[in-house]
């Protein structure tokens, strides 16, 4: 067939008004930048929420005055009731999974390197981009809006568990419409992730420029490329679970309320649901989701690595790429490890108990290149260098955890108890925000034009690094000795001898969140008062680096992109970029 | 440290064919420099795009289809129900519109070399299928009407209940193929129709198709 039309041409020129610009702007960097904010919104609002509950579990006398302003019933006086805690902890895990760790290092980051990576002008669909974003944005401001209601918000914690989550107000406060709220934040955030992943795939693929074959995609890009198609199958089985679960709750029906449910002397008027069912469906988007967390992390680390070590990560491209291709892959097949404990034959345990031991294999992989590519290295130890081997601390330290959870046996005992909190908060909540806060000082000079401030930067990661051990690792220990989670207060007579401990916890989760303040203090100050920034600050190769700080609307100043290397062609001192005709120095 | 700028290399695209991934090629230097005019010029992510969606729509059809054969095995609570005889007729609409795109297809596929009176016998067979879509979401609402004639409505049965949300979710996504029909018949009205936007469209709604007789399979043998 031949073109219908030589003018399908349709002519963007930069935007003018305030509006356009920077509201609904069409631009992915504009688009990028409001995705960060968000999430760096949400973060602080999610560690609010974490510092209430510490301070709770320490001191469970203590009166926050704050929220008794939010919540009367909740906490009346500041005492929060053992109802309110679930609350708290529902939203900091719904807003930390979804608007911080699954927005942040993806759509955040993603959204303004990508197209510039690939050398583009832009992604593929660029309103569909806008739209993603002001749709997230409305999933936001509803799961919000769910502290302001009344009611208060859901008590079902983020996998909103039926038939709890299912069954309306006879549940508990919050269950009632702060429970529709959050369905309905969830599901508007499903579509808003499948439009952006369905833009990430069809940008990698259609829209790279002369010279970029798969084997020149920076690491970056082939994260969240892998990422994309991983977002896009799991968000695609939450959302008719998100319909289903609303329709159990406002329509009547009965997918998952069981028969003969009673709850608080009330017989539920439902018949033969199956709450198994959604725990399935839930995690089959679920454990996924924990991977869309991480793989961009991967990627952010993998791309930031090569910098700071002058030279390629070993085994190349290849090998930690398939190592990203083979994890989001068995991502699909280990979701029922989350219900080892939840009425699970022991056969389908064994199933779902050996693809979870087989993926831990690809993420060794992964932390043995990074590990070993650092041998020898002549690393500079500059801030996103500093929180890169974070992250691979973190992920070493979660994941070793990791293996007595994969084990039937010892999830059994370790499976309600604080040990999980650690390991979930090492492996996918601090290394992913690791990875971010990598991302966020290393792409800020391009993202602002100008530079961070690296003292503060050190001091930052150095605070933050020693105070999440002492906050998570000792989680690890409190749940071998039965610290039960979810728990408002620990009064049974085992865990009373635990309470200095926890004391300990809640004063190094405060210290950690007063260390955020220096990262807020110091990109605001940075962004209207740092140096300017030069146009590769790094000296990285890769085609950000080769283009203005901050890059002009069409990425290239309308220059002809042409991409000759890979993007590691590191050898000490010496660097190639990829649109460089010259001789490689790395032979990648 | 210095800022590493280098001059960009010359353009030789036939030297640089072996260099050149997917993308490359596409990316042509347009005369006034806007890198963006061109990149819109082959459409070629539509087309691309639509396989994608595809994919995302087939894994919520396969969740709600699992959902389906767990519930009814879970409890002793399921009810067969008869299916509307009405939603045969709205499958051999839903077909026909197939054809009749098809049809529309082949008098627009030499445009614009062709003659004004093609691209107006094309313009009237994506009306006609556009105006039969519009038919099988009107019978669905009759089947629904037919159902609940019988007393089974959202919440009667698990039966009932998967009733409405498979066909309920299906006409929401055909209604999307509607939408997609309309910009294809506006862009030809104005003379800017691209090809990918017509192939992009199309593919679609002959999903739509394939997707109704899956789901129509499955509340055959299953409710």
């Amino acid at each position: 067939m031949e073109p219908m039309s030589a003018h399908a041409a349709t002519h963007h020129a930069p935007p003018q008004g305030f509006i356009r610009k920077y509201v609904f702007s069409v631009d992915h960097k504009i688009i990028g930048i409001q995705y960060t904010t968000l999430s760096l919104v949400a973060a602080f609002i999610g560690m609010a929420l974490s510092w209430a509950m510490r301070i709770h579990l320490g001191w469970p006398d203590a009166h926050i005055p704050l929220l008794s302003m939010f919540s009367p019933n909740g906490a009346p006086g500041g005492l929060m009731t053992p109802e309110y805690y679930l609350s708290l902890m529902t939203m900091h895990g719904t807003i930390m999974a979804f608007f911080v760790l699954t927005a942040a290092p993806m759509a955040g980051f993603g959204n303004f390197m990508l197209p510039i990576q690939v050398g583009a002008a832009d992604m593929a669909f660029p309103r569909l981009n806008m739209a993603s974003f002001w749709v997230t944005f409305v999933g936001f401001v509803l799961a919000c809006a769910t502290f302001f209601i009344p009611d208060g918000p859901p008590l079902s914690g983020w996998t909103a568990y039926a038939p709890l989550s299912a069954v309306g107000t006879v549940a508990g406060p919050g269950q009632g419409w702060g429970q529709n709220f959050w369905g309905l934040s969830i599901a508007v955030f499903c579509v808003a992730s499948l439009l952006g992943a369905l833009n990430f795939i069809v940008t990698t693929l259609d829209l790279r420029t002369k010279g970029m074959t798969l084997s020149r995609l920076p690491l970056s890009t082939w994260a969240w490329f892998i990422n994309a198609w991983v977002s896009l199958l799991a968000f695609a089985v939450l959302l008719p679970t998100c319909l289903l679960l609303v329709l159990d709750r406002l329509g009547g029906t009965s997918f998952f309320i069981p028969a003969g449910l009673v709850i608080n002397d009330q017989l539920q008027p439902h018949s033969g649901g199956s709450p198994l069912l959604f725990q399935h469906l839930f995690w089959f988007f679920g454990h996924p989701e924990v991977y869309i967390i991480i793989l961009p992390a991967f990627g952010i680390v993998s791309h930031i690595l090569p910098t700071f070590i002058r030279k390629p990560l070993v085994g190349g491209w290849k090998a930690i790429t398939y190592a990203m291709i083979a994890v989001g892959t068995l991502s699909f097949v280990v979701w029922g490890h989350h219900m080892f404990v939840s009425g699970m034959s022991p056969f389908m345990a064994m199933v779902f108990s050996v693809p979870t031991l087989f993926i831990t294999i690809p993420s060794v992989i992964a932390v043995l290149i990074w590990t070993f590519s650092l041998y020898r290295a002549n690393m500079r130890f500059d801030t996103p260098m500093l929180f890169s081997l974070g992250f691979i601390s973190l992920f070493i330290s979660g994941g070793i955890g990791g293996f007595f959870l994969a084990q039937p046996s010892t999830d059994s005992y370790l499976h309600a108890t604080s040990f999980v909190v650690g390991h979930f908060h090492f492996t996918m909540g601090l290394s992913a925000i690791f990875a971010a806060f990598a991302g966020f000082y290393y792409w800020f000079p391009k993202m602002w034009g100008r530079m961070m401030n690296e003292t503060l930067g050190k001091v930052h990661f150095w605070l933050s690094f020693v105070l999440v051990y002492c906050v998570f690792m000792t989680m690890h220990l409190t749940g071998f000795a039965g610290a039960v989670r979810r728990y408002s207060a620990f009064v049974d007579d085992f865990m009373v001898p635990l309470i200095p401990t926890q004391r300990f916890i809640s004063v190094a989760a405060l210290l950690l969140g007063a260390a955020q303040f220096i990262f807020l203090f110091n990109a605001i100050w940075s962004r209207f008062q740092g140096p300017k920034a030069p146009d590769n600050p790094w000296g990285a190769t890769t085609l950000e680096w080769d283009t203005t700080s901050p890059p002009p609307f069409d990425n290239f100043g309308g220059r002809q992109i042409t991409v000759y290397h890979g993007p590691m062609e590191y050898d000490g001192e010496a660097s190639v970029m990829q649109t460089s005709p010259e001789v490689s120095v790395a032979g990648t | 440290m210095a800022t590493s700028l280098h001059e960009p290399p010359p353009i030789n695209a036939r030297g640089l064919a072996d260099y050149s991934g997917n993308g490359g090629g596409r990316n042509f230097l347009p005369a006034d420099g806007d890198l963006r005019a061109v990149q819109d010029y082959p459409l070629a992510p539509a087309k691309t795009g639509i396989w994608v969606a595809l994919a995302a729509i087939t894994m919520s059809f396969a969740a709600l289809t699992s959902a389906l054969v767990v519930r009814q095995g879970s409890a002793m609570d399921w009810h067969h129900i008869p299916l509307p005889s009405i939603l045969y007729l709205n499958t051999l609409v839903l077909l026909a519109s197939s054809g009749t795109l098809e049809l529309a297809r082949r008098r627009l596929a030499r445009y614009p070399r062709k003659l004004e009176s093609q691209i107006a016998v094309g313009m009237r067979w994506l009306v006609i299928t556009a105006s039969l879509g519009l038919l099988f979401v009107a019978g669905q609402y009759v089947a629904w009407l037919r159902l609940k004639s019988e007393g089974l409505y959202l919440a009667t049965n698990p039966s009932s209940s998967f009733f409405y949300v498979f066909t309920g979710v299906h006409a929401v996504h055909v209604l999307g193929g509607l939408w997609g029909l309309a910009y294809v018949i506006s862009k030809l009205k104005r003379s800017m129709l691209g090809r990918n936007t017509f192939v992009a469209a199309s593919q679609y709604w002959h999903f739509m198709g394939i997707l109704w007789l899956y789901l129509l399979f499955v509340l055959w043998m299953k409710l």
